[in-house]
């Protein structure tokens, strides 16, 4: 199990901003196009957080255009520059999947302090 | 040298170089000895007969002991023959590391003893599909129905699919991929799953020139 570690910690991230679910973030993508690298913004509400270690991953959701969108990222993917905390948010959830059913209102009022 | 002996560590994922997810299995590889190179005028074949997994040599056998001693290789507890290779690399006795055979990018087979399942039915054990479960049926869920003809031939063919003894038995699994390898602690890391349990002994063989 020790070895395991040994080779995740090759990969893992540092000085990642403690966050939770019903957080506000802005996660900073790292897209490719072409042979041109560019940085794409994508900040919501942290619905959950799910694994541990190396397959860590938090889900993501905000509402484009009156369409909800989610994106699932791995927590220490390369593909991610940066994951700023915007706001706290309390909750009494680790999943936040309900707020999928709700108006952004309701959100924020489910999500505030 | 074209291959190694190694023992399963677990699986775990990395990323590669574009930031895609890789499942990966973890291989403690090596170091493996040298304990005796075989000849075509002494042993009508040339190969490499390497060792891993050092063991106090107080649980030795006498005949081990002078096996080993003769080549000057700690005492181990698995050897194994590695032919078609380049014989005039190796000496007897030497110990050779993870990164002085394969390099990232290799394709490498991987051979290994699979986990035993025990006594299986045939639905685990040869995919059967099974009967009915329902249209009044019992107990012929899992059945493996017929097993051959009546008065002709009176018997059952040899060879015929039924339940019994499964895994426990050598599978190899061909072109993995080599993802990785950490030196300092004998880590190859390759793409994919190979066969057996945790801790169980593999064989790594580079994949033969094309």
């Amino acid at each position: 199990m020790e070895k395991l570690k040994l080779v995740e910690a090759t990969q893992m991230k540092t000085g990642l901003p403690p966050f939770s679910p019903g957080d506000t973030v802005n996660v900073h993508v790292r897209v490719v196009e072409g042979d041109k690298e560019r940085i794409q913004q994508f900040q919501g509400v942290v619905l959950g957080r799910h694994g541990s270690g190396m397959n860590a991953t938090f889900t993501v959701r905000k509402v484009s255009d009156g369409v909800g969108v989610e994106r699932i990222f791995p927590l220490h993917s390369p593909r991610i520059a940066k994951i700023e905390k915007i706001k706290d948010g309390v909750v009494r959830r680790a999943k936040l999947y309900y707020l999928r059913e709700l108006a952004s209102k309701a959100i924020r009022q489910k999500t505030n302090a | 040298m074209n291959g190694l002996l190694g023992k399963k560590i677990g699986m775990t994922s990395i990323f590669d170089d574009s930031g895609q997810v890789v499942p990966c299995t973890v291989i403690e590889a090596g170091p493996c000895y040298v304990t005796q190179i075989k000849t075509k005028e002494r042993d009508g074949y040339e190969a490499v007969q390497l060792g891993f997994d050092p063991m106090r040599e107080r649980l030795l056998r006498k005949p081990q002991k002078g096996h080993f001693a003769k080549a000057g290789a700690k005492p181990v507890k698995l050897v194994c023959e590695f032919r078609e290779i380049g014989m005039a690399e190796v000496q007897p006795g030497q110990e050779i590391k993870v990164e002085s055979v394969f390099t990232k990018g290799d394709v490498v087979s991987v051979i290994g003893t699979s986990k035993g399942r025990g006594f299986q039915g045939v639905v685990k054990r040869h995919h059967f599909g099974g009967g009915f479960r329902t249209h009044g049926q019992s107990d012929r869920e899992r059945a493996p129905g017929s097993i051959g003809s009546s008065s002709y031939p009176s018997r059952v063919f040899k060879g015929m699919r039924m339940a019994g003894r499964m895994g426990g038995e050598q599978v190899t699994v061909h072109n993995l991929k080599v993802v990785g390898i950490i030196p300092d602690s004998n880590l190859l890391l390759l793409k994919g799953s190979v066969p057996g349990a945790i801790n169980g002994y593999l064989e790594i063989r580079k994949r033969k020139a094309q």
